[in-house]
């Protein structure tokens, strides 16, 4: 076994087991910090597979703001844990069934369709990172400039709409 | 040198959970979560693949995809706190009426 692989297997194992901690956890705050764990697993994959970019965006956008909105969420509601009361007593097994199934059809197709698609390539070195950024900052101010002034409007129409949902009535009629 | 469809068998394991916390938890919040979770496990498939041709397409991709959750989080949880706000919970099967 390669370093590498080590690295992957534990790292995966970490993914995999705080992923089922947020399932798991009664309180909603805890699974929220499991999530984060998970997020950062993640990003620790993006950099294993030379992407370097892209894990530190992930740690700014999906580590920090988007999980800080759902803590914030959480403790603004205080909709940590939810009474115990089960309106659907069929709804919980019927879950169970439904995705072991779906991960069987997947594993299914991995061992039956799936051939050989080739090995990750080692984690790009130091040097190489900033030559990889250089290139995909290239790419994306030139082919994708388009899709990218486009994202700009769409976080403009999110941050419109979300300050309209969640203001204040006004009086219309005085 | 890890094969890459090590990496795809993660990614489906990591889909695969968050299908279940969508299933089988009543809480909006973490429903939402383990939507957050799919999208991952689909952008980690995507960078593996980008990785493996040797081209940037797939991560450029992930960027875009990183950006539309960040806007669907602002909408999303602006949604619950509005429904919270009627409902006085957020437990999915409280919410059985069109009209608020």
């Amino acid at each position: 076994m390669t370093l590498d692989l080590i690295l992957f297997l534990i790292l995966s194992l970490i993914a995999i087991a705080t992923a089922l901690g947020m399932l798991l956890s009664r309180n909603a705050i805890y699974s929220a910090l499991f999530l984060v764990l998970n997020f950062t697993t993640v990003a620790v994959f993006y950099l294993l597979l030379g992407a370097p970019f892209i894990a530190m965006a992930q740690i700014t956008v999906y580590a920090g703001a988007i999980m800080v909105l759902f803590l914030f969420v959480i403790m603004l509601l205080g909709a940590e844990s939810l009474p115990k009361a089960e309106v659907l007593p069929w709804q919980r097994p019927l879950a169970g069934i439904l995705s072991v199934a779906l991960a069987v059809e997947a594993t299914f197709l991995f061992i039956t369709r799936a051939r050989p698609l080739g090995n990750i390539v080692a984690p790009a070195e130091a040097a190489n990172m900033t030559d990889s950024l250089r290139e995909m900052s290239m790419m994306l101010f030139n082919q994708y400039l388009l899709p990218f002034e486009v994202t700009s409007v769409l976080l403009l129409v999110a941050m419109v709409g979300a300050i309209v949902l969640t203001r204040r009535e006004r009086r219309v009629h005085q | 040198m890890v094969p890459i469809n090590y990496y795809i068998i993660l990614s489906a394991i990591l889909f695969t959970l968050g299908v279940v916390g969508v299933l089988i938890r009543r809480n909006a919040l973490i429903i939402f979560m383990s939507v957050e979770l799919m999208l991952n496990a689909a952008n980690l498939a995507m960078v593996a693949f980008s990785s493996v041709i040797q081209s940037f397409s797939g991560q450029i991709f992930v960027f875009f995809v990183i950006a539309v959750a960040a806007a669907e989080v602002a909408v999303g949880l602006a949604l619950i706190v509005e429904i919270f706000k009627t409902k006085r919970s957020i437990d999915v099967d409280q919410m059985s009426s069109l009209k608020g």
